[in-house]
């Protein structure tokens, strides 16, 4: 088994090899570990990217809007990942972007992943029927597991997700009320000896 | 008193950091403090009557084991080789987490003495190989079977038996990933597991050589006297794999620079110095000078580097004794400030070190936050704007943006991998091939391309949209921002110049490592002697910190 620090350094330097500079080469070897530890199909992905890029003649996209329509081809999933990790406040602003059309998505999703640490908010992504809950860059809830290359996604849906609770306020509240059983009721005696400071806090 | 940390445009010049010297900070010195109470065993030893076989060693403390499994295998003459272009070695090991099964020992014993081209597992943490100083191990052979010990003056020329060429760690061929054993609080300090395999394959090679010579004459062989074996260490021939090593690990390079820094200023600080503390900085100083008498170089600059360390040493010391008054408030600080006043960058360093010893309180505490948590600064603060990166490039790298790099002496040099071993090199870029698969290093030259770039920006821009055109210096923004927070991350000088000194980033490398002999053959390697003088496994429980003077 190929360890994470041979899968980073490899990378590094094949995406370096593949034309990208230095400082990006970095971002994508720690993108393809990220998604090796997430059980994802980084390498593999990368591999068939690269080998297949030339002949892809991706659009790079700069700045970020709303709607992203790249040309016929398709974005470059490394430089539309990295600008989003980049301008991921701007992303926060709009809510929802969409893109149509990114060559091998999967090696754009660590960028979101990563974003959804550095914003702390949960980033929910949908490349054309695969859906991704992005957790803060502790992990990724996903209904697709397959361990496959996937050249292209038509459609791209990225929402920011406002942090807020999963349950109901009443849920808490009988919840809260159990945790209360913990504590111990203040006789007179207790009051008096039981905490640090005095009776006043204001002497 | 409150004394400044010193500057890191004096400190992080590459002269000043190429000056340094072991310390009680070095990570083999801390290795052996953390692991003197653990329990040391030799688990196997199943060796032929010429040494070839299998031996295991290990530490052991409550549940946690760590073992060193050795392989002897007999070399032709012709086939041994220190470069890294070899590819057998008379002995080869790895560190197993654990205690390694049956099973385990032979999937490693085809493994482990193919080095780079075998595969290790998660279950071990670090390789290494090491070659026989064949004259050195055939008279200690040759006088033990006879009933004698050997010529000391031989032995404490050459100061080991055997010489490793590398120590792999963190993940390479295999080896466990970092971050499986990064919370075990035995291995806080940096290069902990890798220490221990060097340790433990010194007591390997003395077992080793006992064995031969008990074998060769059964009835009148006696074993090499602890006391021989005390003075003898493990050599290390070290190039320029070392170098990039410190460019590339920015927060790792500015905790350890730190935790040096932030010893001096302390002591600096303290009013009253005792009579003990004196006593045990005078007697380290003076004992510690018998082992710069025995360096050996050929290299000029390495000569007159020696040379003046020895002449300034000797008159600091004559000061000290003759003139020096320890009874004064902060009289480490006045010495320290007499020393950058008088004395070369070999001295003043050479004593910071020394200056740390009676300190065990201020020093231990530090060790533990050496190492660095790297993955946490990764990413670049892209909300921040233009003006601020310009003004921690005008604030950081000062001198650096003074630099000419139009100017062909200072953009001589390239830093590149070599096909043939996957390890850096430096070529000159004006007559060799391949500069335009030049490495990263070059951070002074792409630092001031940075500012250049910067200053032809809009200051209110934020680094997002900055970027998002100008991805191609992408590596120096993020260590821009990576030296905001630790002033001591970067290498105050010109990695590609022509006066580039590569041994200087060797020789920082490697006393933090706690070298003590160095040895350099020219301005890329050099050979060093690691645990010379150490205690024996046998002794850790006596366990002395001031062994390096004895």
């Amino acid at each position: 088994m190929k360890s994470l620090s041979e899968i980073e350094t490899v990378s590094k330097r094949a995406c370096r090899a593949a034309g990208y500079s230095w400082g990006v080469a970095e971002e994508v070897a720690k993108n393809i570990r990220l998604l090796e530890i997430f059980n994802l199909p980084g390498i593999k992905n990368l591999n068939s990217f690269f080998k297949k890029k030339k002949e892809l003649r991706l659009e790079n996209i700069s700045l970020i809007y709303k709607d992203n329509e790249a040309n016929k081809n398709g974005y470059c999933p490394i430089i539309a990942g990295l600008n989003c990790l980049d301008q991921i406040r701007t992303i926060d602003n709009l809510n929802e972007i969409t893109f149509k059309k990114i060559a091998y998505p999967l090696l754009f999703l660590p960028f979101i992943s990563r974003a959804s640490e550095v914003i702390g908010k949960r980033i929910f992504l949908k490349m054309d029927d695969r859906e991704f809950l992005l957790n803060f860059n502790n992990n990724i809830y996903s209904n697709h597991t397959k361990n496959e290359i996937i050249e292209s996604a038509e459609n791209i849906y990225l929402k920011v997700l406002e942090n807020q609770d999963s349950f109901e306020e009443k849920e808490w509240n009988e919840l809260y009320k159990l945790s209360e059983e913990t504590f111990v009721e203040e006789n007179e005696s207790l009051k008096q000896g039981g905490a640090g400071a005095g009776l006043t806090d204001n002497d | 008193m409150n004394i400044s940390l010193r500057d890191p445009n004096i400190v992080m010049k590459l002269s000043r950091l190429g000056s340094f010297h072991q310390s009680k900070l070095s990570f083999l010195r801390s290795f052996l403090k953390e692991f003197k109470d653990w329990e040391y065993k030799r688990d196997l030893f199943e060796l032929n009557e010429h040494g070839y076989g299998t031996a295991v060693y290990s530490f052991k403390k409550k549940n946690r084991v760590y073992s060193l499994i050795c392989f002897a295998n007999e070399l032709n003459e012709d086939e041994r080789s220190d470069r890294v272009i070899a590819t057998k070695w008379d002995t080869a090991f790895t560190l197993f987490d654990g205690v390694p099964t049956k099973h385990d020992i032979e999937r490693l014993q085809n493994e482990v003495p193919k080095q780079e081209f075998g595969r290790l597992s998660f279950k071990e943490l670090t390789l290494s190989r090491a070659n026989k100083s064949v004259r050195v191990f055939n008279h200690v052979v040759e006088s033990l079977s006879k009933g004698v010990q050997p010529d000391r003056e031989l032995l404490d020329k050459v100061g080991y038996l055997y010489r490793t060429t590398a120590v792999y760690g963190s993940g390479k061929f295999g080896l466990a990933d970092r971050f499986r054993i990064k919370d075990r609080k035995e291995i806080y300090g940096p290069f902990r597991l890798e220490m221990m395999l060097v340790y433990l394959v010194r007591q390997f090679t003395f077992d080793q050589v006992n064995h031969v010579a008990k074998n060769k004459n059964p009835k009148k062989a006696v074993k090499l006297d602890p006391e021989i074996c005390r003075n003898l260490g493990i050599g290390n021939s070290t190039g320029l794999g070392m170098a990039p090593f410190i460019v590339n690990h920015p927060t790792l390079l500015n905790n350890w620079i730190s935790a040096r820094e932030t010893s001096l200023k302390k002591i600096r600080e303290i009013k009253n110095i005792s009579n003990e503390e004196v006593g045990l900085f005078l007697d380290c100083l003076k004992k510690s000078i018998k082992n710069i008498t025995s360096w050996n170089t050929e290299s000029e600059y390495q000569i007159t580097k020696i040379k003046s360390l020895l002449t300034d040493l000797n008159k600091f010391i004559m000061h000290l004794d003759k003139e020096f008054n320890f009874k004064q408030d902060f009289a480490f600080n006045e010495m320290y400030l007499h020393l950058e006043k008088n004395y070369c960058e070999e001295c003043i360093e050479y004593v910071v070190s020394m200056m740390m010893e009676p300190f065990d309180d201020i020093v231990t505490p530090l060790i533990q936050e050496m190492s660095s948590e790297e993955e946490k600064y990764f990413n670049i603060p892209t909300e921040r704007t233009v003006a601020d990166l310009k003004a921690i490039l005008e604030n950081k790298y000062s001198e650096i943006l003074n630099i000419d790099f139009s100017k062909k002496e200072n953009n001589l040099n390239f830093w590149f991998i070599s096909k043939n071993k996957e390890e850096p090199r430096i070529a000159n870029r004006f007559d060799e091939m391949g500069a335009e698969l030049e490495q990263p290093l070059a951070i002074a030259r792409d630092i001031k391309k940075l500012y250049d770039l910067l200053s032809v920006s809009k200051n209110s821009w934020t680094i997002a949209k900055f970027l998002s055109t100008n991805n191609e210096l992408r590596h120096v923004v993020r260590r821009a921002f990576i030296v905001e927070k630790f002033p001591y991350s970067e290498i105050q000088d010109n990695t590609i110049g022509r006066e580039i000194m590569p041994i200087d980033m060797l020789r920082l490398k490697l006393s933090f490592f706690g070298a003590l002999k160095f040895d350099p053959r020219s301005d890329k390697w050099l050979r060093i002697c690691m645990f010379q003088g150490a205690p024996l496994p046998e002794q850790l429980k006596n366990y002395d910190d001031y062994w390096v003077y004895n």
